[in-house]
């Protein structure tokens, strides 16, 4: 009877988590974006759904192939972004064509929730004279700062720059957060931003009229899943919510509760959604702030595994091909192309090609990691394995051994300090690089760093860096502790 | 005993070997000697199967080597470069013991073997657990001679091996070599351009010149009658010539 109570427990527990909706949500990795993705867990939370959230997906193209591959169900974006993605095929998408094309995707968005936050151009209070771009012409010695992505962009810079005639003295890139700190510290003149970003009022800066109607309107709306009305219609009913709710003033205050009142993104949901719909009860949550030491250790556990993972992957992979390639001319000149060439590839577009393959959170961080940590692995061995003195080597054949037992008795360990220095440089490269990993949700120090960047929260990137250079260099005493163990003793002396 | 018939090498348009036939008798001691470039290094490393000539063939007591049995023969060779050419990662002992462990002798027995050989070459043997960096060049030398030894191999060879030392350490070690060569009875096959050397250890001694035997003989032979003004000369210039002032 007790365990025909145990069964009948048991499935009702199973029916009962089947019954719940299920949903994944996902945010872009900038403020606006963890405040809507943070109102999206709020309302779909408060409809009864399950949520799973992935916080902060790098750039455009990783949180689009995130979703197309089903590693997330919705996440906020702009129809300007939306039409960038299809620009390739066709070259003046509208929105609808946009719609067609995500069709076909299997994806869907919803009408705008009310705000755009599009492109312009902006000055500090201390830069007199112009009020319009076409005024521009007329201050050629303003220094410009554009962010990085502006300049990439096919409705960025260049096309701004012919339309209106620019020809700046003095111009520069950077990150998007850096262009306000350009500002700040005067060494910047005018940078372009985005009109909901909170750092505008901040700052004072003055928006430069586009009269002439260059750029493009980026509403916000909510992309997603084709399949998620139906599968999660009551969580999708109150995301829907929020559509056509929010204007660009709520939105810019919204931001500013974090960017500049150094609020949570859920706090700035919850100011948010109290604002839109004031029907809602906000739910309180504790106010964090200052020196989280829970979450730097949480941090540096996740950054720890990835790079310890990826570096093993490394070794294991690494060591066996730096012997191949020792093995002749051909095979050396085969692998080493072949391991500096995965070396070459740009990390977003790594990340983002390997997402459909492995999703999101850390497998592409594990396989990006291990490609940038496995050249120093394979060259080091092959170089220890090849330049071993030549009456040595003659030796070692002349003593009657076969090739595998004088690998591993006589190449092996004499090539080993140098094989040993290549997984240093490995490793260090590697918890550097593994900053990286909070592009695509998979924790990690770089989270605080990320985030510490575009909040301007010089607390929180040193709350990010500082353990990760921490990280570097207990890296590098743990490879001399096993130095001292794994290199023969003979081989320390003779290099005293 | 080494048979060597119508050895030939060329390297791109560079005769290394003339065509040469040469017989080295059992347990007998023979020097190749001669000026740098004359191809007694290449010689030595086609009997030891390192390299293949171009054309003839190499029989170590008796068996003709071939690509797949060269290693095989290697075990039954004793080789000894300069300063040793031991292998700094490993210690000395490990050094001399490297081809019994992986061979799968015993414990016990690469250490009575060991420490039968360290006797014989004079080596102390408490500097067994040195690294080679911690001995000086004569040690290292010896205990480069033990390892060639472990094996009991019947062939010997040894590659300019006093190159690196100094010349009193060089005196003992000629001296301590010439015991260990009559206490033993191996084929021996000495290599070095020290005429000296030569006289001193071996019953026979080639002159080597352009990849050419010019003269094989002992080297009363080649003092009192030289085959060709190129001996007279390099005996000469060792200031080995008797009538030289």
């Amino acid at each position: 009877m007790r365990r025909f109570l145990l069964v009948w427990l048991l499935l009702t527990v199973c029916c009962w988590a089947q019954d719940a909706e299920k949903i994944r949500i996902g945010s872009k990795a900038f403020p606006e974006s963890w405040v809507l993705g943070e109102a999206a867990v709020q309302l779909a939370r408060s409809s009864g759904a399950q949520v799973e959230y992935t916080k902060s997906l790098g750039a455009t193209e990783i949180i689009y192939a995130a979703l197309k591959q089903g590693s997330i169900d919705v996440y906020p974006e702009y129809t300007g972004t939306i039409r960038q993605v299809f620009l390739k095929q066709i070259s003046d998408a509208t929105d609808a064509d946009a719609l067609e094309l995500l069709a076909r995707d299997r994806l869907g968005m919803s009408y705008s929730l009310g705000f755009t936050d599009s492109y312009a151009l902006a000055v500090p209070q201390r830069v007199r004279g112009p009020e319009a771009l076409s005024d521009l012409p007329k201050y050629p010695d303003l220094r410009y700062v554009m962010n990085q992505e502006f300049m990439g962009r096919q409705d960025g810079w260049s096309g701004l720059s012919a339309k209106y005639g620019l020809k700046p003295k003095h111009f520069s890139e950077m990150q998007h957060e850096l262009c306000y700190r350009a500002v700040e510290a005067n060494q910047a003149d005018i940078i372009n931003v985005y009109t909901t970003d909170a750092q505008i009022e901040k700052l004072g800066l003055r928006l430069l009229r586009d009269d002439q109607h260059y750029f493009s309107r980026y509403d916000c709306v909510w992309l997603y899943r084709a399949d998620l009305p139906q599968r999660c219609p009551k969580a999708w009913a109150a995301l829907q919510q929020l559509v056509g709710r929010v204007s660009e003033e709520q939105m810019r205050r919204a931001n500013a509760r974090m960017v500049i009142d150094q609020q949570s993104d859920k706090q700035a949901a919850e100011y948010l959604l109290q604002q839109c719909l004031p029907a809602r009860q906000g739910e309180v949550s504790p106010r964090k702030s200052g020196f989280d030491f829970g979450l730097v250790l949480k941090q540096t556990g996740e950054h720890l595994k990835l790079v310890a993972i990826s570096l093993s992957l490394a070794v294991l992979v690494g060591v066996p091909l730096g012997i191949l390639a020792s093995r002749s001319p051909v095979t050396a000149r085969l692998t080493l192309s072949t391991v500096g060439l995965l070396q070459t590839i740009p990390s977003l577009a790594l990340l983002a090609f390997m997402i459909p393959i492995t999703g999101t959170g850390p497998g592409p961080a594990v396989v990006a990691l291990f490609v940038y940590s496995i050249l120093p692995i394979v060259r080091n061995t092959y170089t220890g394995l090849t330049t071993l003195p030549g009456n040595l080597s003659e030796a070692a054949h002349a003593l009657g051994m076969p090739p595998l037992a004088q690998l591993w008795r006589i190449r092996l360990p004499m090539a080993s300090p140098s094989i040993l220095a290549g997984i240093k440089t490995s490793s260090v490269i590697n918890v550097g690089t593994a900053t990286l990993a909070a592009l695509v949700g998979a924790g990690g120090l770089g989270q605080s760093i990320l985030q510490g960047i575009s909040l301007l929260d010089n607390q929180m990137i040193f709350q990010g860096a500082i353990p990760a250079a921490m990280l570097a260099l207990l890296a590098q005493a743990f490879w001399d502790v096993v130095e001292k163990w794994i290199v023969p003793r003979g081989l320390r002396i003779q290099a005293e | 005993m080494i048979e060597l018939v119508n050895i030939s090498k060329v390297y791109g348009d560079r005769t290394i070997l003339q065509p040469l036939t040469l017989k080295i008798e059992a347990q007998r001691r023979f020097a190749l000697i001669g000026p740098s470039g004359c191809g007694k290094s290449t010689l030595l490393r086609i009997i030891l199967g390192l390299i293949r000539p171009d054309t003839g063939s190499v029989a170590l007591n008796g068996v003709v080597m071939t690509p797949e049995n060269s290693r095989d023969l290697r075990l039954g060779i004793g080789y000894v470069i300069q300063d040793g050419g031991l292998f700094p990662h490993l210690t000395a002992f490990g050094n001399v013991a490297l081809m019994a462990h992986h061979l799968g002798w015993q414990g016990e027995r690469i250490r009575t073997r060991v420490l039968e050989l360290a006797k014989l070459v004079q080596l102390p043997a408490d500097l067994l657990q040195r690294f080679p960096a911690e001995m000086s060049g004569g040690q290292r030398q010896r205990v480069g001679i033990m390892r060639s030894l472990m094996l009991d191999p019947p062939l010997l060879i040894f590659d300019e091996p006093m190159g690196a030392l100094d010349p009193l350490v060089r005196f003992h070690l000629q001296e301590d070599l010439r015991k260990i060569f009559r206490t033993l009875d191996k084929t021996v096959l000495l290599v070095t351009h020290d005429m000296g050397e030569a006289a001193f250890l071996a019953d026979e001694i080639a002159l080597l010149k352009d990849g050419r035997v010019v003269q094989k003989g002992s080297y009363e032979n080649l003092v009192n009658s030289p085959a060709d003004p190129f001996v007279s000369e390099f005996l000469r210039a060792q200031r080995m010539d008797p009538v030289s002032p």
